[in-house]
C-alpha cells in the first residue's frame, strides 16, 4: 500500500504527478461513437465521481481503464506507465481493481471466498508447491487468508463470512463485491454505479464504506454514481461527459455551477420527459435519467415543481 | 423382489459409468462454456495410448502416468490452437470446432497406435459379490468406488485449492476473474488436463469391458441423457444424472421390454432425456438461467 509522504503531500498541485490521466481517449462501437474525445487528470488519494447522461460513454471510460475496451485512439497513463490501451491482467498487476454495473460476485462461493479471489494476483506460488502444500504456498495461504479476514472486518461483513453470496441481500452482494475489490489491495479503485438500485439506507453505509476505503486506507477511486446528492458528498473532483466529450471537470462547486453542464443536463431533459413512460415500464433496478437525479437534487428545478421556471444559478444555489 | 434389487443395483452400478463419461463434459462446460463434442474422441485416446503403452512393457501405474502426460500435452495443444483464437464466439461455433476436433483426434490416435481392437485386463475379476442376498458385480463395485473417489477428488480440488478457486471464479463470471488476474488461458488448460484425466480412468472402464476400440468414442452419444437429466453444469448432476439412466435402462428393459419385444434399452435414455427437458430444462442439479426482461 502507498503511502503519501509529508512532503509529498505539501509540495504544491502540479509537482505531483496524477496517478490516472486519459488523453485523447476515442471509441466507437461500429458507427456508435461512443466516447469522442475524452482526456481528464485523477490525482492520487482522490475521489472522482464521473457523472453524465445515460449514454455519455461513463461506463465506456471505466471498461477502457481496465482494460476490457480498447480505444480507438489516445492513451491511458496509470502510475507514471502510458500505455495506448490497458490489458485486464495487467491491470490487476498494476494495481487496479474494479466492479461493475450489474453486479458480478461469485453467486456460487461464500463471502470469505470471493474476497479470496480477490487476493489471486498476490497469492504467487507455483502449482508444484501448492499441490504439495509446502514453502511458500503455505504462508502465502495463510497470510491470505489473514488479509481476506481484514477486509470482512473492514466492511463488517463478517455475520456472512460463510454465507453463499448469491443468497444474500443486494446491497450486501455489492458490499461484497466491492469488498473483493478491496482484497486486491488496489491503488486504484473503479467503482461502476455502486449504489445503483439501493434503498436510501443501503447508499447512506456504502458511502460510508466507500469513504472509509478512501481515507483509511488511501486508496484512490473513480465511481460511476447517478445520485447526484452522493456524489456532490463523496467526491474531492467531478467530471461530467455528454455524449462522449467532457462538459465539466472540477471541484462539486464549481462542475454545479458550469453552465456546460447544466446545458447537457437540462438539454437532455426533453428527451428523458419523452421516454419516461418507457422507463417507468422497464427493470426498476436500471438508474433513472441522470438529469431527472440532478433535477430532484435541486427541487426548485423540478419540472413538476410549481416555483418559478429553473435558471441555471437557481439550481446551483439551491443544492 | 430380489431380482428387482439386483437389476436395479446392477443398473445404478452401470450408470457409474455414464456418470465418468459426462463428468469429463461438466468440467470443460462449466469453464470455458463450450460443449466439448470431443470428449468421446478424448477418452478414445486416452484408453488408446494406456493400453498400447501396456503392450509395450510398462507397468500400470507408469502406463497411467505417461497417458496423464499425453493428455496435459493435448490440452496445452486444444488451449492455443483452438479455444485461445476462438475466445468470445459463440456456443454454436465452440461446438462445431469441438466437433472437428473429435476427428482430427481419432485422426491422430489412428496414425499413432493403429487401427486395432486391443483387449485391457485391469486384472479386477468380474465375479458376482454377494452382500446379503443378492450378488453385484465386482467390477462394477470398483468402477462406483473410483466414480466416488474421483467426485470427493474434484470436489477437494475446487473447494479447497487455490486452483480451484480460480477455476470457480472463471465459471461463474469470467468478465469479473478476468479483472481479478486470472488467467483464462491456465485455467483452460487445467480444466482439458482435469477433463483428460476424467477421460482416461472412464476409458480405463469402458475399455476392460468392451475393448478398446474406436466405438469407444460413441459413449459421448450415452453421456447426452446423463447431461440433460442431470444438468449440463453440475458434477453432481452428472453423477445423478447417470445413475438415473443406469437404473431406469435396465429396469425398462427388463420390465417393459418384457411386453414390447425387448431393445428397449438403446432408447429408453433418449425418452427420459426428452420428457425431463420439458419438465426441467435446465436438469435436476442446473442453474436455471435467470435473464432480465
Amino acid at each position: 500500500m502507498s503511502t503519501p509522504s509529508a512532503s509529498a503531500s505539501a509540495a504544491p498541485q502540479g509537482a505531483h504527478p496524477p496517478l490516472l490521466e486519459l488523453q485523447g481517449i476515442r471509441l466507437a462501437f461500429k458507427a456508435v461513437r461512443a466516447v469522442e474525445d475524452v482526456s481528464f487528470k485523477v490525482r492520487r488519494h482522490e475521489i472522482c465521481a464521473v457523472i453524465g447522461p445515460n449514454g455519455a460513454g461513463k461506463s465506456s471510460i471505466l471498461n477502457i481503464v481496465s482494460g476490457v475496451y480498447r480505444p480507438d485512439a489516445g492513451s491511458v497513463a496509470f502510475d507514471g506507465e502510458r500505455r495506448s490501451h490497458m490489458l485486464p491482467r495487467q491491470t490487476a498487476q498494476q494495481g487496479i481493481a474494479r466492479t461493475f454495473q450489474n453486479i458480478a460476485v461469485f453467486k456460487g462461493m461464500s463471502v470469505l471466498e470471493n474476497l479470496l479471489t480477490g487476493t489471486t494476483l498476490r497469492f504467487e506460488s507455483s502449482w508444484l508447491e501448492q499441490l504439495l502444500w509446502l514453502g511458500r504456498a503455505k504462508g502465502a495461504e495463510r497470510r491470505e487468508r489473514e488479509h481476506a479476514e481484514r477486509v470482512l472486518e473492514f466492511l463488517e461483513l463478517q455475520p456472512y463470512r460463510d454465507a453463499p453470496v448469491g443468497r444474500l441481500a443486494y446491497g450486501l452482494q455489492k458490499r461484497v463485491e466491492l469488498g473483493r475489490a478491496l482484497a486486491a489491495a488496489p491503488q486504484l479503485l473503479l467503482l461502476d454505479e455502486p449504489m445503483a438500485g439501493m434503498n436510501a439506507s443501503e447508499k447512506q453505509s456504502m458511502s460510508e464504506a466507500i469513504l472509509d476505503v478512501n481515507r483509511q486506507l488511501g486508496t484512490t477511486i473513480v465511481l460511476i454514481e447517478h445520485d447526484m446528492r452522493v456524489v456532490m458528498d463523496i467526491s474531492d473532483h467531478v467530471v461530467v461527459l455528454d455524449h462522449g466529450r467532457v462538459v465539466g471537470d472540477g471541484t462539486p462547486d464549481e462542475v454545479r455551477q458550469n453552465p456546460d453542464v447544466l446545458r447537457a443536463y437540462l438539454g437532455s431533459r426533453r428527451q428523458a420527459a419523452q421516454t419516461q413512460s418507457q422507463s417507468a415500464a422497464s427493470d426498476i433496478t436500471d438508474p433513472p435519467d441522470a438529469s431527472a437525479i440532478l433535477a430532484a437534487s435541486a427541487p426548485a428545478a423540478s419540472a413538476a415543481s410549481a416555483a418559478p421556471a429553473p435558471s441555471p444559478a437557481s439550481i446551483a444555489a439551491s443544492t | 423382489m430380489n431380482f428387482f434389487l439386483e437389476t436395479l443395483i446392477g443398473g445404478l452400478l452401470a450408470g457409474v459409468l455414464y456418470s465418468m463419461v459426462a463428468i469429463g463434459f461438466v468440467l470443460i462446460y462449466k469453464a470455458s462454456g463450450v460443449f466439448n463434442f470431443a470428449q468421446g474422441s478424448l477418452l478414445l485416446f486416452a484408453a488408446l495410448t494406456f493400453v498400447s503403452l501396456t503392450e509395450r512393457g510398462f507397468s500400470f501405474w507408469v502406463a497411467f502416468l505417461l497417458t496423464l502426460a499425453t493428455m496435459a500435452v493435448v490440452a496445452v495443444l486444444i488451449e492455443r490452437f483452438l479455444l485461445r483464437p476462438l475466445v468470445a464466439r459463440s456456443p454454436i461455433t465452440l461446438f462445431m470446432a469441438t466437433l472437428g476436433l473429435s476427428y482430427i483426434i481419432e485422426g491422430v490416435a489412428q496414425a499413432l497406435w493403429g487401427a486395432d481392437v486391443h483387449g485391457l485386463d485391469l486384472g479386477i475379476d468380474d465375479v458376482p459379490f454377494p452382500i446379503g442376498p443378492i450378488s453385484v458385480s465386482r467390477f462394477d463395485l470398483i468402477a462406483a468406488a473410483t466414480a466416488g473417489l474421483l467426485v470427493v477428488g474434484l470436489a477437494l480440488f475446487a473447494g479447497r485449492s487455490r486452483l480451484g478457486l480460480s477455476l470457480r471464479a472463471v465459471a461463474d463470471d469470467p468478465l469479473a476473474a478476468l479483472s481479478l488476474g486470472v488467467r483464462l488461458p491456465k485455467i483452460w488448460r487445467w480444466v482439458w488436463t482435469l477433463a483428460g484425466l476424467v477421460g482416461l480412468i472412464a476409458g480405463l472402464f469402458w475399455g476392460s469391458r468392451s475393448g478398446v476400440q474406436f466405438s469407444l468414442s460413441l459413449v459421448v452419444l450415452k453421456a447426452m441423457p446423463v447431461l440433460v437429466i442431470g444438468g449440463f453444469d453440475s458434477i453432481a448432476g452428472a453423477l445423478v444424472g447417470g445413475l438415473i439412466v443406469g437404473a431406469s435402462e435396465k429396469l425398462a428393459e427388463v420390465y417393459i421390454g418384457e411386453i414390447v419385444g425387448g431393445g428397449i434399452e438403446n432408447w429408453f435414455p433418449y425418452a427420459l432425456a426428452i420428457a425431463s427437458l420439458m419438465v426441467r430444462p435446465a436438469g435436476l442439479f442446473g442453474e436455471r438461467a435467470i435473464e432480465r426482461v
